[in-house]
């Protein structure tokens, strides 16, 4: 129970490290960031009252409230749900933009990391249970895979399939022509909402997969030469026992305990990589706050996008725990 | 043992099994006093440190040295990487070997510029990636009890909040960004990972006998970590630092293609962001995008291979099993072997 509560409070400490910085990031940095803004903003056109507000209060300046009450009121707000109103889609709150984004990630960058997980294991497995044959070739080449960036893979697979062949669309998660209502719970909506996201599941599981193969490759490899393999070995077990449930529970454990590293540049990748089919994902939300310093849907989304992630962890947390008791028992 | 990262430790532990380390090179070459034997047991000690000249490490070599040359050389003899007097978006040719941009601008000399740029950030913001997790690695591993606890805690916050958006936001806040700026949030949001497999190894080493007897001779800690610790994590450290060069390059190819790069530099990423808003895919301008992107996979290629080198040194069942297998087959395959069918392949 302990090694649970060690990680809650990991989690717990994070997150309010996250919010923390979201709050003191804009008030540290030199210059003005709530002022440069609201100069932008004016140079453009006419810049409301309660905009101008908005901004400040996000941003904390030009008010005379001293850091720890502005502190408290940035987390009252955040605890009621609130985290402010956009500035590109004035004037739609935050989290009704998020709230419309995330699924389109989380059912993307899931699946996706889901399969590449699964195969890069067995796969993993699999060569390293051949090593010393014609497959160990094959592993370098999972590193030039992994070194390719998520958004150039991406621009090469809408160039080839989507504009040469045309197999495929170039851009969006579904047909806005021909759902031009939004999204609808109908079979026709989920095929097209399929058929847009092959092209960014499979950059995203090429890209990945690689990482997830060759850790498991290794770990295979130095697993097998292991007593207790020759051991089952010279008691005559059938091979496809040793292989499934000898070697490759142990060698799998690095590869679930290391998932966070992992996810976090499957997260980063897929954030470009939306930008590149216009994915209406929060990669494309964060994106387009950037572009518009639209700090509210930024911090916004940095915080949701973090939670998830954090979310993922504990989920792999508790699978670890499952599956190897140490963890539970020794921790 | 009050610590979140038991399997990371005991994979790690087991990767590196004691005969790796058991000829500190600081103490074999320490000894005056030893015959001539001795001195050449060391000597082929260090040797056997050293990767074997493979074609794996050899194509590696080639390749990063090759991009490296390319960086710091090609740009004396381009012409100058802004100059937007040629005829716009021409293909390859003769005069323009990779062709031109929308804006006239010689796709060669910028990726020469760009090669340029893209190392400079990898290598700065990898040191600084090296120095932090190194800090708070080995030291956490090293001292243990609370000063490992706070290191520990900071360590697991930095590796489970997400990176790039992390640097995104930063990036947002900065108006004008020099590459330097773009290297430096790269490097301190990139430390954590490789921090983890540091401390579980200082921790490890910490328990060795050698080390032990150091401490008990009185020796200061800051020597023990730099003279016993260190040498013995090198393999270690220069394949995290080959990867940190790797991935901030990636990242800051991902920040430049969001239009959150150095304002003012070339590299391949803002060579991209280009290629991108001149709609380079919509034209079919394939010699503008491919380049960059091929280059950044060509590196990684090669560095992963160097890594790939160094990964058998610092565990050497990954070469020793697949030669071993590879053995046993021959001699079944002669006929005097004791492998029969139905064994371990």
């Amino acid at each position: 129970m302990k090694f649970y509560a060690r990680r809650i409070t990991i989690y717990l400490v994070t997150l309010w490290a996250t919010i923390s910085l979201n709050f003191l990031l804009p008030r540290l940095m030199p210059g003005d960031p709530a002022e440069i803004l609201i100069a932008k903003m004016q140079r453009a056109g006419e810049v409301s009252e309660t905009t101008i507000r908005n901004i400040r209060l996000i941003l904390g300046s030009g008010s005379d409230v001293p850091l720890w009450e502005q502190y408290l009121g940035y987390w009252g707000r955040l605890l009621h749900g609130d985290l402010g109103i956009s500035v590109t889609k004035y004037p739609t709150p935050v989290t009704e933009l998020i709230a419309n984004a995330l699924p389109w990630t989380l059912v993307l960058v899931g699946l996706s990391t889901v399969i590449a997980f699964v195969l890069g294991i067995g796969i993993g497995a699999w060569v390293g249970w051949r090593r010393g044959t014609w497959v160990d070739h094959l592993v370098p080449g999972t590193t030039v895979l992994q070194s390719i960036p998520y958004f150039w893979l991406a621009l090469i697979l809408v160039a080839v399939f989507a504009v040469n062949l045309r197999w495929f669309p170039i851009f969006g998660g579904y047909d806005v022509f021909a759902f031009p209502s939004g999204p609808e719970p109908t079979l026709a909506f989920l095929s097209d909402a399929i058929y847009h996201g092959i092209l960014p599941a499979i950059t995203i599981v090429l890209s990945s997969v690689g990482g997830w193969l060759f850790g498991m490759r290794n770990m295979m490899v130095a697993t097998l030469s292991e007593d207790y393999i020759i051991t089952a070995e010279a008691k005559g077990l059938r091979p496809g026992r040793i292989l499934r449930a000898y070697a490759s529970r142990n060698a799998a454990i690095p590869s679930i305990a290391g998932f966070s590293i992992t996810l976090g540049f499957v997260v980063a990748g897929s954030i470009v990589m939306e930008q590149v089919f216009t994915y209406p994902g929060v990669g494309k939300l964060m994106f387009q706050a950037v572009q518009n310093n639209d700090y509210a849907l930024m911090q916004g989304v940095f915080l949701v996008i973090t939670i998830t992630v954090l979310a993922a962890n504990f989920l792999m947390d508790l699978v670890y725990g499952f599956i190897d008791p140490r963890a539970r028992h020794n921790a | 043992m009050p610590e979140p990262h038991t399997a990371v430790d005991e994979a790690v532990v087991d990767r590196t099994p004691a005969d790796t380390f058991a000829a500190p090179i600081g103490i074999t070459s320490a000894v005056p006093d030893t015959g001539r034997a001795e001195a050449e047991a060391a000597k082929r000690g260090i040797r056997r440190r050293m990767p074997k000249l493979t074609l794996k490490l050899a194509s590696g070599l080639v390749l990063v040295v090759g991009i490296t040359l390319f960086g710091i050389i090609a740009p004396f003899f381009t012409q100058s990487p802004t100059f937007s007097g040629n005829p716009s978006l021409q293909p390859p040719s003769a005069d323009h070997w990779l062709g031109t941009t929308k804006l006239g601008y010689d796709v060669f000399a910028q990726l020469a510029q760009g090669t340029r740029g893209s190392l400079l950030i990898g290598i700065v913001a990898g040191s600084i990636a090296l120095v932090l997790s190194v800090l708070f690695g080995v030291l956490a591993g090293y001292l243990g009890n609370w000063s490992d606890e706070i290191l520990s805690l900071v360590t697991n916050i930095m590796l489970v909040i997400p990176g790039l958006p992390l640097v995104m936001v930063i990036a947002t806040y900065v108006p004008g960004r020099s590459w330097l700026l773009v290297a430096i949030v790269l490097g301190i949001t990139a430390w954590a990972g490789p921090a983890v497999v540091l401390r579980a190894q200082s921790r490890s080493l910490r328990a060795r006998e050698y080390v032990a007897a150091s401490r008990v001779a009185g020796e200061r800690a800051h020597r023990v970590i730099l003279v016993e610790i260190l040498p013995n994590l090198l393999p270690l450290l220069t394949a995290q630092f080959l990867f940190a060069i790797i991935f901030a390059i990636l990242g800051e190819a991902g920040l430049s293609y969001l239009g959150l790069g150095p304002t003012g530099s070339i590299t391949w990423g803002t060579m991209l962001n280009d290629a991108q808003t001149g709609q380079a895919i919509g034209t079919g301008a394939w010699w503008w995008f491919v380049p960059p992107g091929l280059m950044i996979a060509l590196l990684g290629a090669g560095l992963s291979l160097i890594n790939f080198s160094i990964d058998e040194i610092i565990n050497p069942k990954l070469r020793i099993a697949p030669e071993y297998t590879r053995r046993v087959r021959k001699a079944a395959r002669e006929g005097r072997g004791v492998a029969v069918e139905g064994s371990i392949a």
